[in-house]
């Protein structure tokens, strides 16, 4: 079998062919990295509005009594802060130190949560979640294969999407959510949550009510200059406000602490590896995931060596790019703390040059 | 897409102009395309004498990184300096103020050996 033929569809797939999108495999999917420019992706997002299909990301029901033990166990964020209706970025750190995935956390009350996880990690996740689960008796039902899931992002989203529903959607704030009607169709997921931050809904729905959802946003989005954007856009889109991205900046090595995802990690209740966790916000941890802009000319890609100013290695680069907005080389990478902070100095080296650059506050924009 | 008649072609997408002994080398309409918005040209070869396949340079758009190969052998003797803070010119104008770099060629008759723009064309299926 080819390659091709292996990769999964979305319910949008031979849609976004038909558009012209250039299609790339990504986590076993067929999915559209870019329709026509990245650059005007990027802006449409920024200052209007786009839609991301990004059904490939997986979806998992918890439910039953120990639902909510269960998903305080195994995510590292305070999930009894969570109220109906309230959503929460989060992580499942593994048992040797790392991360097995970045997640949301929806609660729709005490016995129903849904975790919505990384595409690549699907598998991954649902045997370490089952697994954990033998102590707590949840009932677990992963639905990725039966959901779609829309970004419509942009500060134009919510006008948009306003003519599509009687929910009030200025009644749903950030990391919030309600299920409603939306373009007549029932049990819509309304949520206030997005990977760019331009503001913006993500929209679940049912495989086969995708194509109907997909086709209302762009009629009444039509006056607002609405655009299909690809994963390409969606990337770069991320990484200017500094949203860390599973398999560059975070990984199952990686510790949130280290990571900067201090803030979802609360040592209020316990969860897998907490112990760990603690003594390294404790001890203070040894290397930092940062943000920085070159300040020389180039540009810098995942894996590029770190050096300090004598040229030794000290780190390595997990995510970088032009930002379009900017117009700025940026990227993140993991250095030793004592260079972590804003203003440091640190080196890229690029094509065996050692290029200058400096840490910076994140987001970059 | 535009393959001008009057130029010739690589498989790894440059084009190369001759005037004499020096040739005028850029990256074809096709491969400007396909690598999108580019907004870095990194040239850091003047004065280097390369071997035809060397890579004189790398050229970045905001998702991907792509070498620069010598479709001849011959000296750098020019860097298009107006790339520096206009990249996007090999955009706009590939085969115009997108050029690239201008080279004494050491072995003018490698030059029979590259694409016609017919050629090239149908090699890129265009």
């Amino acid at each position: 079998m080819t390659e091709q033929a292996a990769l999964k569809s979305t319910a949008l797939t031979d849609l976004h062919i038909s558009l012209g999108a250039k299609m790339v495999p990504f986590a076993g999917y067929n999915m559209p990295v870019l329709y026509d420019n990245l650059m005007q992706e990027h802006n449409t997002v920024r200052n209007a509005v786009g839609v991301f299909d990004v059904s490939h990301m997986g979806e998992v029901f918890v439910t039953g009594p120990a639902a909510g033990d269960l998903v305080e166990w195994i995510t590292s964020n305070d999930v009894s802060s969570l109220y109906d209706g309230r959503i929460q970025y989060s992580c499942m750190p593994n048992e040797q130190g790392g991360i097995v995935d970045d997640l949301l956390v929806y609660r729709y009350d005490a016995e129903k949560y849904l975790l919505v996880i990384n595409a690549s990690n699907i598998e991954k996740d649902l045997a370490w979640i089952h697994k954990q689960n033998e102590k707590f008796g949840a009932t677990i039902n992963n639905v990725s294969d039966e959901h779609s899931l829309l970004a419509v992002q942009g500060p134009k989203a919510a006008e948009v999407l306003q003519k599509l529903t009687d929910e009030d959607l200025s009644a749903i704030p950030y990391y919030h959510f309600k299920v409603g009607t939306m373009a007549g169709i029932e049990g819509v997921i309304i949520s206030n949550t997005g990977y760019t931050g331009a503001g913006g809904f993500e929209i679940y729905t049912k495989n086969s009510d995708a194509r109907k959802m997909w086709d209302a946003i762009f009629s009444a989005g039509a006056d607002s200059g609405i655009k299909p954007i690809g994963l390409g856009a969606r990337d770069t889109l991320r990484l200017e406000k500094g949203f860390c991205l599973y398999g560059n900046d975070i990984n199952d090595t990686t510790s949130p602490i280290e990571a900067g995802l201090g803030w979802i990690t609360k040592f209020n209740k316990p969860f897998v590896n907490w112990e760990y966790h603690k003594k390294i916000k404790d001890e203070k941890p040894t290397k930092k995931l940062v943000g920085f802009k070159l300040v020389d000319r180039g540009i810098p890609r995942q894996h590029y060596p770190v050096c300090d100013a004598q040229g030794a290695v000290i780190g390595e680069v997990t995510s970088g790019t032009m930002s379009p907005t900017l117009n700025e080389a940026i990227g993140m990478a993991y250095v030793p703390s004592a260079l972590s902070a804003p203003g440091s100095e640190i080196y890229i080296e690029i094509r065996g040059k050692l290029l200058k650059g400096e840490v910076c506050k994140l987001p970059f924009f | 897409m535009n393959f001008p008649e009057n130029l010739k072609y690589t498989k790894d997408h440059e084009w190369i102009s001759v005037d004499g002994d020096v040739a005028t080398i850029g990256i074809t309409d096709f491969a400007q395309h396909e690598l999108g918005d580019i907004v870095f040209v990194d040239i850091q070869t003047q004065g280097e004498t390369l071997n035809q396949h060397d890579v004189f340079g790398t050229v970045e758009a905001v998702k991907t990184v792509s070498d620069l190969y010598m479709p001849i052998s011959g000296e750098i003797m020019e860097v298009n300096a107006a790339l520096e803070n206009a990249p996007e010119d090999v955009n706009i104008d590939p085969y115009g103020k997108g050029w690239m770099v201008k080279v004494r060629m050491t072995q003018p008759d490698q030059v029979a050996g590259l694409m016609s723009a017919a050629d090239y064309s149908s090699s890129v299926g265009a």
